[in-house]
């Protein structure tokens, strides 16, 4: 063997080489993986001392809320599907009124990674999109004091009409979305999203049918569907929270408002009511006569939109930024169209149309915030008819600003956002769950719930008994803020 | 050469202790400390709630599935992404059969070949990886049921993500997937290291492939797997898992909470819940789910070192 030791002493080395990195990077692998958070934690123990704040400058009718004219302003927004255009314009038209001051506008994906530590340390920008997947949790926020009372922008008069109040010119529910318990206002939702039951039109015309007002006229438009090839239904089967988005207001339209305030309240047995057992036997009908897209529970929502854009269902669930977000894939002739659900028979308690509409892109003023004066401005320049038509056109999707839809084209799905909002008067459902509890809404009644009993795999009585087991455990849960309508 | 020894070998230590200290032993305490504290990770004040994160862990039936989740991963994924690596790797470089003229231990036929394909998946990023296969596991378009589609199986399409007993194996799978290229890597660049004689001995005494592979090849390997092995389990429970559950589930976690795991139960309770400490906590626990495993792995595996 002697003549090979050299080459095995060789082998060996570079063997050793190979072995010692492994162990190397499995130690520092181990080392870095296990407390992620740690880097996070560190940041906290930084500073928390207010900074010095902008002096106020002198209120005039051009000026109701008093703004320094020659402080900074720092924005920060989400750049989300609604870009960043919308904003930079609006920023332009603070920089003219206030020649003297330098906007400094940022936009960002990563909301949170960019901010937290900034709110830990006591340096927040003066005004946020607080938005997407990134969001910081609001009721976190709220009860730990760092967001201004925005009360303060909603009694100014308003950018158009210095007779009319800012709070009077937004749409129903937005001021009531910005609170949290009491009168203070912590949140202004710029956009303003109609949820419901997405179809096609053309879809439907080809079937001869129209948009159903019953539980009966919907099982029978599916039939129709299937005989055809097409699936009633399809939904985000991996995120199944997106089914609330029409069954929700059904369960309002037949009990009443009030079911839905209670399911919110977090009450014991508000998921035991009559309404809501009929609306999960109505969903589940549509399970059990297979109404529902093959392989619906697997996909992820964009796959589900672009099922339904192919034609292979017929109705989503969906909020209005479906048009924007599968705009690539829906056909030019699909006449994407939204309407509210549908009730169970003449006994609802409220009138055909009950649609949920609320608040989108959520802004806020920390409370520590140098120039909060100067984001409150910068709100109300926002909520200006000439900005918010500028949004509206620009995105496609409407604004808190009630009205500014005169004059500008609208997409079909924002026409019929509009015409669905007109029928539904006041009968507009606000539910809250998905912003003040978001894990029982996402995880526990989506997911587990709701999720699991389209898929089959539980009965409308299994399903409600677990879902009400999730709001009692949270109801009961005190590392949560819990949250009741006023 | 004695003199000034220590003080030699101290500088040269200085720095990278202190970097280990500030940038991983620092944060590591700070974890600990913020677990026993309320820190939401949204403002700077907190307080101390002493042992309450922990009590309230152990009643929480979301981190003890993750937590059987998480073990099954430490567990599992080793023990197959390695057999299945020990496997090809031994194909490609020992179990070939013996051709004319050739050497006399040699690969299967194509063996450069299989080594480039199996090391692929080690080029994407898991991410992407993880994206891939959650196009595949559509089972509306998905690749695998358009597949069975293909093969006349119209009745076989099950709903892989969407179906709670299948989901955690789903993703299981994308992780062997995804790693078993880099120890097919690792373990042939092992047996190359292994001499050519042992062999010849072998199968001068009539060894088959099977006798062969288990007493020569594994036991001269053994330190590999090894290292292997608690390397491919941290992964598991850590950095990979998290990214494959993250982007592939239902949820993500689901359905019913079927794929969760701790990675990232911290990561939901931190970044979306806005409760920091009790993430910690959570992390405390993984810390020690992984210092244990590292432990078993070291103590089972110790054997006799073998020089050749």
């Amino acid at each position: 063997m002697g003549s090979t030791s050299a080459e095995n002493a060789e082998n060996n080395g570079t063997a050793g080489v190979g072995r010692r990195d492994l162990i190397k990077r499995s130690a520092a692998l181990g080392l870095i993986s296990v407390p992620t958070m740690s880097f996070l934690s560190a940041c906290a123990s930084g500073g928390g001392d207010d900074q010095e704040k902008a002096k106020s400058g002198e209120k005039t009718a051009k000026n109701p809320l008093g703004v320094n004219d020659s402080a900074g302003m720092e924005f920060v927004l989400f750049d989300g599907g609604f870009g960043k255009e919308y904003a930079e314009d609006a920023v332009k038209i603070y920089e003219k009124n206030f020649p003297k001051v330098k906007v400094k506008f940022s936009a960002t994906q990563k909301i949170q990674s960019t901010l937290q530590p900034r709110f830990n340390q006591g340096n927040p920008p003066d005004l946020i999109d607080n938005s997407g997947a990134e969001q910081m949790d609001m009721g976190v926020l709220v009860g730990k004091n760092q967001l201004a009372d925005l009360t303060e922008l909603l009694d100014a008069p308003s950018y158009d009409d210095p007779n009319k109040k800012v709070r009077d010119t937004l749409r129903p529910g937005i001021v009531e979305m910005g609170q949290f318990d009491g009168d203070k206002v912590w949140i202004l939702y710029y956009a303003y999203t109609v949820y419901g039951n997405w179809y096609s039109q053309k879809a439907l015309d080809s079937l001869d049918a129209e948009y159903p007002k019953t539980w009966d006229e919907m099982l029978a438009v599916c039939a129709k569907a299937k005989k055809k090839g097409m699936a009633g239904w399809t939904y985000a089967g991996k995120y199944p929270y997106y089914i609330p988005f029409s069954m929700y207001p059904m369960i309002a339209k037949v009990g009443g408002a009030e079911v839905l305030d209670s399911i919110d309240n977090l009450e014991p047995n508000a998921w035991k009511h009559p309404a809501v057992k009929a609306v999960f036997e109505a969903y589940y009908e549509l399970y059990k006569k297979g109404y529902i897209l093959k392989g619906t529970p697997g996909l992820d929502h964009i796959q589900s939109q672009t099922a339904w854009a192919k034609g292979d269902a017929l109705f989503l669930p969906n909020g209005s930024w479906v048009e924007n977000e599968s705009a690539k894939v829906i056909p030019a002739d699909f006449q994407v169209t939204v309407s509210a659900p549908p009730g169970l028979d003449s006994s609802d308690k409220m009138p055909f149309g009950t649609i949920w509409a609320s608040g989108g892109e959520p802004f806020v003023v920390p409370a520590k915030a140098k120039n909060g004066a100067g984001g409150m401005e910068q709100l109300r320049i926002m909520l200006s008819e000439a900005s918010s038509k500028n949004f509206t056109s620009k995105v496609k999707s409407l604004t808190a600003y009630n009205g500014g839809t005169d004059g500008i084209e609208l997409t079909p799905g924002l026409k019929a956002g509009v015409a669905a909002l007109e029928l539904a008067g006041d009968n507009v459902v606000n539910p809250r769950l998905q912003d003040w509890y978001v894990q029982l809404q996402k995880e526990k009644i989506g997911v587990a719930g709701l999720g699991e009993m389209m898929a089959g795999r539980l009965t409308p009585a299994e399903a409600i008994k677990k879902i009400q087991g999730f709001a009692d455990e949270a109801a009961k849960d005190s590392s949560i803020k819990h949250y009741k309508h006023q | 050469m004695q003199h000034g020894k220590y003080r030699f070998i101290v500088g040269f230590l200085a720095v990278p202790l202190g970097l280990y200290a500030l940038f991983v032993v620092w944060p590591f305490i700070q974890s600990i400390y913020y677990s026993f504290t309320d820190w939401t990770g949204l403002s700077p004040d907190f307080k101390m709630v002493g042992f309450d994160n922990y009590s309230r862990m152990l009643d929480d039936d979301i981190f003890w599935k993750s937590l059987q989740h998480s073990v099954m991963f430490a567990l599992l994924v080793p023990f197959v992404t390695l057999g299945l690596a020990l496997f090809f790797a031994f194909m490609i470089n020992v179990g070939g059969r013996r051709r004319k003229g050739g050497p006399a231990i040699t690969g299967v036929r194509g063996s450069g070949f299989y080594k480039i394909v199996y090391f692929f998946p080690q080029v994407l990023s898991i991410a992407i990886v993880a994206l891939l296969f959650a196009f595949a596991y559509n089972p509306d378009s998905g690749a695998i049921n358009s597949l069975l589609r293909g093969v006349g199986l119209d009745g076989i399409q099950p709903l892989w993500l969407g179906d709670p007993n299948l989901a955690l194996w789903c993703v299981m799978a994308v992780l062997v997937w995804s790693t078993v290229g880099f120890f097919v890597v690792l373990f042939s660049a092992g047996m190359a290291s292994i001499p050519a004689e042992l062999y010849e001995a072998a199968l001068l005494d009539g060894a088959s492939r099977f006798t062969t592979f288990f007493k020569v090849t594994l036991p001269l390997l053994w330190d590999t797997v090894q290292s292997g092995w608690v390397y491919m389990g941290i992964l598991a429970l850590g950095a990979e898992s998290f990214a494959v559950v993250q982007i592939m589930t239902t949820g993500p976690g689901g359905p019913d909470y079927s794929t969760t795991v701790m990675v990232l139960y911290v990561y939901q309770k931190a970044f979306r819940d806005g409760q920091a400490a009790y993430a910690t906590t959570i992390g405390v626990a993984l810390l020690i789910v992984t210092l244990a495993f590292a432990a078993v792995v070291m103590r089972l595996g110790r054997r006799e070192r073998l020089e050749y």
